[in-house]
């Protein structure tokens, strides 16, 4: 009831940014484990989605082959690369902050966001290609083009655009976030005693890229192999 | 007042604020979820007949009786409301920002803002939950558990179209709701607590709130992956849930619709949130109730660290059962099997508990103050609720009670009888601590008496209806004429639940009567030991447990947890 007076500092202990906070240390933590716990419940959140998508593998092995075998193995490929270097520059902008490097970071974090945006368009055309062959899930799907396995092969192609759709608004959330990362780093904001705001961006910028390292092969290796049944 | 005092108001990031915030919206709600459950117990009651003054109003359409659709959308809505609108609002919105703070010694939350959010986000979903009632077709009528394809198929009944869409948003941002504010608790508890407040030194409402958050962290995004699969199914025909085959009303929905989905994926995706909910209702209530007993008793938690452990344990089991919600579903009985000895197992650390509510009473100097009375009620009822959940996790006993009023009587005891309790324990000790405000204690009492002596009336005697063989969700039971020997049960149990509502205008009159005095300092009026009701302006260094009571080498019959007079001020980083 009776608000705590403020507190003052022992000798040595920097002030935190935000009135709330006691000192920058508590800060630091709070802020970190925040975005740890919230990163939990990110992994639990696609964690049900590949949930689904093992039972419903479980369930039409052949279809969910088949149905694979109409992704496109070699964009899904260059996404996967575009991301693991988009981490290394991630890395790298942190990396920067660390030591004090401002030109490092800055650029780092415009690399960084240049990827995610390959990122993106790749997956914009992936998603027209899919679109003009008739394999969206909906009415307008193609029930035809996988013989018998039509019904079964429209739930891959639900659960393929339900994960890589929650992946692909995951990387808009991101560039977001590196967008206003960029702006702070801009102004100074980030020092090599205080770099938490860059950091835990990058964890969630990593963590988005994690998700899509097991998209590709689940998505896109597991048919590549097979001529498939409509070619 | 000024534009943006008035939004300070409304958007204030003050955590006891968002606390009252929470705790008056959950209340309303509570009210609305109640008249639900008295008109659901009228039908059962008197089917058909015309509900006196009110029912004119009511049902215009459906010659001022409650229709059979009505009836499913009533108890959707009912069990939606009390349990994602009230029940965990209360205890974890309401409670956890009034005293998770103030407990820890923390000036504010580690994410005020976040915090803020996560009360700004239930309202909306409120807004859509309620909508529902004036669409076309009717609110959600797919159960609170929204089981597909009935749910995830929009012809599949009345209610099924825009109504069961707007029940489905509201979950998903309530959803957000609690996963804002869990976020914001789990991160205050981590590293807001005060000089020398160790975890062993937390109350165990902290506990409570902690190991309720911590659930919802983990499990709360699958049933929000879950909604999200299920709003696609519904909005873009994908038809996750939706099995081959399906024929609705004569249609073939393999024609109109994408198939070939698995309903019980929906079931596993819902219980492995729906179950830890339970629990998420339930440990701050049991936190809340180790407090009072001790208060209230004067004497220490029996076995605080076994019950800080017994908390963590149902918190870590409470992932390893969902399945028993599931034993009739077409699983796999070698699961079945499993998910039965969960169970069984999650009765070991509930025992704990209980054994120790009762040693800490044992010898206690108990002061029988309505909030006392309360948390002994909380005792007795969590009691009979547990050991017929135990009863009813054996699945052999599952198959036969399966879907009847058994299982109604079970979880009211639960949310009920436990839950609702330890709120009302936790409003009349706190209530000094939260308005500065005392509640009156013979009123208080008075509450207390009716309220147990009905709850019995209500919920004890579903049982008999269950074991009977009385079905959960039938308009009307008495279609079935081996049933109608019931409908003095019935009319009965109704009597009871009409008298429980009207018996809480006593609360509503200490309530009232509260409000008419004026505030002050109340200091500590139960002379508690721990940091929620300290007055002293410092920053508090906290010396003791929380539970020092009766200590035959103190002079007086209390501790406070942190030193009073502190003389330098410093910087109270956990030391933990």
């Amino acid at each position: 009831m009776t608000p705590l007076s403020d507190h003052v500092l022992p000798a040595g202990v920097p002030p935190p940014t935000a009135h709330h906070f006691i000192d920058l240390h508590q800060q630091e933590e709070a802020e970190k484990l925040g975005m740890w716990t919230f990163l939990i419940t990110e992994v639990m959140f696609f964690g049900a989605l590949f949930t689904a998508y093992v039972v419903y593998r479980n369930m039409y092995p052949e279809a969910f082959m088949l149905a694979s075998s109409k992704l496109d193995w070699k964009l899904g490929g260059l996404n996967t690369l575009v991301l693991i270097v988009s981490s290394l520059t991630m890395a790298m902008a942190i990396r920067g902050a660390q030591t004090a490097k401002r030109g490092v970071m800055l650029w780092n974090i415009v690399f960084t966001m240049i990827l995610g945006a390959v990122f993106l368009v790749v997956k914009y055309f992936e998603y027209m290609s899919k679109w003009e062959h008739h394999l969206m899930p909906g009415p307008s799907f193609d029930v035809e083009a996988f013989g018998a396995w039509g019904p079964q092969a429209r739930i891959f192609f639900s659960i393929y655009f339900a994960m890589t759709g929650l992946h692909a608004f995951h990387m808009v959330v991101g560039l977001g976030i590196m967008t206003w990362v960029f702006l702070k780093a801009r102004k100074g904001h980030f020092t090599p005693q205080r770099y938490v705001g860059i950091e835990i961006s990058g964890l969630y910028w990593h963590f988005v890229d994690l998700v899509w390292i097991f998209l590709f092969p689940m998505l896109y290796l597991l048919g590549a192999h097979t001529t498939g049944l409509g070619h | 007042m000024s534009e943006s005092a008035s939004k300070a108001r409304w958007f204030s990031t003050d955590h006891e604020h968002i606390g009252r915030q929470y705790l008056f919206t959950s209340l309303a709600m509570l009210v609305l979820g109640g008249m639900m459950a008295l008109a659901i117990r009228w039908q059962l009651a008197w089917p058909w007949t015309e509900m006196p003054l009110i029912g004119r109003v009511l049902f215009p359409k459906t010659g001022h009786v409650i229709s059979p659709d009505f009836y499913t959308v009533l108890f959707t809505m009912h069990g939606t409301i009390m349990i994602f609108f009230v029940i965990i609002p209360l205890l974890v919105g309401a409670f956890g920002n009034l005293l998770v703070p103030a407990m820890i010694g923390a000036r504010e939350m580690a994410f005020p803002r976040l915090n803020m959010w996560s009360y700004w986000t239930m309202i909306p979903a409120i807004a859509c939950l309620l909508a529902g009632f004036f669409v076309e077709g009717g609110g959600a009528a797919s159960g609170w558990t929204g089981y597909a394809p009935l749910a995830s198929v929009t012809s599949g009944a009345q209610g099924s179209g825009t109504g069961q869409t707007l029940w489905l948003v509201a979950l998903l941002m309530s959803g957000v709701s609690s996963l804002l504010g869990a976020i914001t608790y789990v991160t205050t508890i981590a590293t807001h607590r005060a000089r020398g407040m160790t975890l062993m030194r937390m109350p165990l409402t902290v506990w409570g709130v902690f190991t309720a958050s911590a659930l919802q962290v983990v499990a709360l995004p699958m049933l929000t992956a879950g909604g999200l699969l299920q709003l696609a199914d519904r909005l873009l025909l994908t038809g996750f849930f939706t099995p081959q085959n399906l024929v609705i009303n004569g249609v073939a929905l393999d024609a109109v619709a994408a198939t070939g989905g698995s309903p019980l994926l929906w079931q596993h995706l819902f219980w492995f949130y729906s179950h830890p909910a339970v629990y998420v209702m339930v440990l701050p209530a049991m936190g809340i109730v180790s407090d009072v007993l001790s208060v209230h008793g004067r004497k220490p938690v029996f076995g605080y660290k076994p019950m800080v452990w017994a908390l963590c344990a149902i918190c870590v089991l409470g992932f390893l059962v969902w399945g028993h919600h599931m034993f009739v579903s077409g699983m796999s009985p070698a699961a079945g099997t499993a998910f039965m000895l969960s169970t069984f197992v999650i009765a070991l650390p509930s025992s704990i508990k209980t054994f120790n509510w009762l040693a800490t009473l044992h010898r206690a100097r108990i002061q029988l103050t309505a909030s006392m009375l309360f948390a002994l009620g909380f005792v007795a009822l969590f009691i009979i609720g547990g050991l017929s959940g135990l009863w009813m996790a054996a699945t052999p006993v599952d198959v036969y009670i399966n879907n009847t009023y058994v299982v109604v009587a079970h979880f009211h005891f639960i949310v009920f009888g436990g839950s609702v309790f330890a709120v009302f324990a936790g409003l009349y000790h706190w209530y000094p601590r939260f308005f500065g405000r005392a509640l009156d204690e013979r009123l208080g009492k008075l509450h207390f008496v009716g309220t147990f002596v009905l709850t019995n009336c209500v919920f004890l005697m579903m049982h008999q209806l269950g074991l009977a063989g009385m079905l959960r969700r039938t308009a009307d039971p008495y279609v079935y004429g081996m049933f109608e020997h019931l409908r003095p049960v019935n009319v009965f149990i109704t009597w009871s639940a009409i008298a429980l509502a009207a018996w809480q205008l006593v609360f509503v009159v200490n309530l009232l009567k509260a409000r008419a005095t004026p505030r002050r300092e109340h200091g500590n009026p139960w002379r508690a030991c721990s940091l929620e009701w300290r007055t002293a302006a410092s920053a508090p260094i906290v010396e003791h447990g929380p539970y020092e009571y009766s200590r035959p080498d103190a002079n007086s019959d209390w501790l406070p947890q942190a030193r009073d007079d502190t003389p330098e001020r410093v910087s109270s980083r956990p030391q933990s």
